[in-house]
């Protein structure tokens, strides 16, 4: 029988949830890194028992753990002593070592963005938000860091590199939103393996078709008429994240800042779907795994208020690609809620009916085995949520 | 023979228990303790000081003989009682967050 693994990160660890395919009975693991703050965990799609994770601290700054074994055991990928200096007398080998690119050879110095007082300012690292191991290869991975940059691994998450032409892509324009300027999102295409799709926190959504020796931007259609002077900028919206299913990869959802988007063109434009949302602000958005045209959200009632409207804590279903929606309700508190869902919180596993999961900065993770129809805690009582990813084994 | 206490979480990303013992050939300063020590440790590199700079993140601070040596240059050399062993020096994560 099939079983599922959640990874989920919190603000003072990791924990690993695992079920049978009922999903109905669960052991919890953790807390792993207790105390640091565990942003994101994702598994290798070519090899389930390569996990990923990024381990933050506000002393003591990034780390990044790699799991050989489903998370039973983790190490710094590059934990065990190796030459310290490289020919050029740089440190070699540094796992948590994310410098952005001045080389020559992208023909840039060290680019600045905007700052909160329109003021220019040069980029600075500050934390790893998402990791996004490839599809085909368990030593390739990505890094969507803070301030927003793209770095790639392709030795197992022993060094990284950054893809630089991303920060050309008008990224004086770039401002930090209220999380900072994190780039919390990275789609994969199978279809087109040179593809990459990343958004960013608040610059918006960017496309690369070869493999990120260049970028454009893609948020025409995009309106941020509250949070931009220039409502529809080409640069500066606030995405707070993309989904897609993998056997469409031309249509895109977003959940913006405010706006619930839809993309039928592999991002070259976007028009609302919000329909009949109660509010359209909110942070996940996910495309259940057989229907592509089904899609989640998680109404959120305002950029101020960051808590369920009416204190009711409800998911949104479309089975319409958007526009139309659902409540669903059975299983989740219907009063006196005020937990957020943060953007990497909710995942799909690959199961029939689908499973969904999400996790709150309440500490609650709820599951659903029936496609979002009734819900249940798995746990209620851990520290606030950052991320839940789920893998589904054999 | 050096003697360093870790912070609780470093020593745990280090899988050490207790005070670390280091060999520091020449002056024994701050940088040439934190040189041997991430040589030990190749995980704490960019844990203590900035990977790139080389300065101490924010909130580590240095202790030893009951001072606080968090601004000296990184180059002065340590008090003999850490030099020879007498007295550890202290790595230590700054208190904040209330």
């Amino acid at each position: 029988m099939s079983r599922v693994r959640l990874l989920v990160g919190t603000r003072k660890g990791a924990f690993i949830l695992t079920s049978d395919g009922t999903r109905k009975q669960w052991d919890v693991n953790g807390p792993h890194f207790g105390g640091w703050e565990m942003y994101h965990l994702k598994g290798s799609p070519a090899d389930p028992n390569r996990l990923y994770a990024s381990q933050t601290s506000g002393w003591f700054g990034q780390v990044i753990q790699r799991s050989d074994d489903g998370g039973k055991t983790w190490n710094t990928p590059d934990g065990a002593p190796i030459p310290t200096s490289g020919p050029d007398g740089t440190p070699q080998g540094v796992s948590n070592k994310f410098v952005y690119d001045t080389s020559p050879g992208t023909g840039k110095p060290l680019t600045t963005h905007q700052w909160y007082d329109g003021t220019q300012r040069p980029w600075e690292f500050k934390r790893v938000w998402h990791l996004e191991p490839s599809l085909t290869d368990p030593d390739t991975v990505y890094a969507g860091v803070e301030d927003a940059a793209l770095f790639r691994s392709s030795d197992g998450g022993q060094t990284w590199q950054e893809l630089p032409e991303l920060r050309g892509a008008k990224g004086h324009l770039w401002q930090p939103g209220a999380g900072g300027m994190c780039l919390h999102t990275i789609l994969l295409d199978r279809n087109h393996p040179e593809r990459i799709f990343i958004a960013i926190s608040a610059a918006g959504v960017f496309r690369t078709d070869d493999a990120g020796k260049t970028w454009r931007p893609m948020n025409r259609g995009l309106k941020s008429q509250y949070e931009l002077p220039d409502s529809d900028a080409e640069v500066g919206h606030c995405v707070h994240r993309i989904a897609m299913h993998p056997s469409r990869p031309n249509v895109l959802f977003m959940q913006k800042h405010w706006d619930v988007m839809r993309s039928d063109d592999a991002g070259e434009s976007w028009h609302e779907v919000s329909g009949n949302l109660p509010t359209d602000f909110g942070f996940p958005i996910e495309v259940h795994a057989h229907q592509p045209d089904t899609i989640y959200v998680v109404p959120i009632k305002s950029d101020s208020e960051h808590f369920p409207p009416d204190g009711k804590l409800r998911v949104y279903r479309s089975r319409t690609g958007g526009n139309e929606w659902e409540a669903l309700t059975k299983g989740l508190p219907q009063r006196d809620c005020y937990v957020n869902v943060l953007r990497d919180a909710m995942t799909v596993d690959s199961l029939d009916p689908c499973g969904l999961y999400f996790g709150t900065t309440g500490g609650q993770v709820y599951a659903s085995a029936d496609a979002g129809d009734s819900w249940a805690p798995i746990v209620r009582d851990l520290p606030a949520v950052f991320s839940v990813e789920v893998q589904t084994l054999p | 023979m050096i003697r360093v206490v870790l912070p609780a979480h470093l020593r745990t990303l280090a899988r050490v228990d207790g005070e670390v013992k280091l060999e520091v050939e020449g002056p024994v300063t701050q940088r040439s303790v934190l040189d041997a020590l991430e040589a030990r440790y190749p995980m704490l590199r960019g844990t203590i000081r900035d990977h790139v700079t080389q300065r101490r993140r924010p909130f580590v601070r240095f202790f030893a003989c009951e001072e606080d040596l968090s601004h000296e240059s990184p180059d002065v050399p340590l008090p003999d009682a850490v030099a020879t062993g007498v007295e550890p020096l202290f790595i230590v994560g700054a208190m904040a967050g209330g």
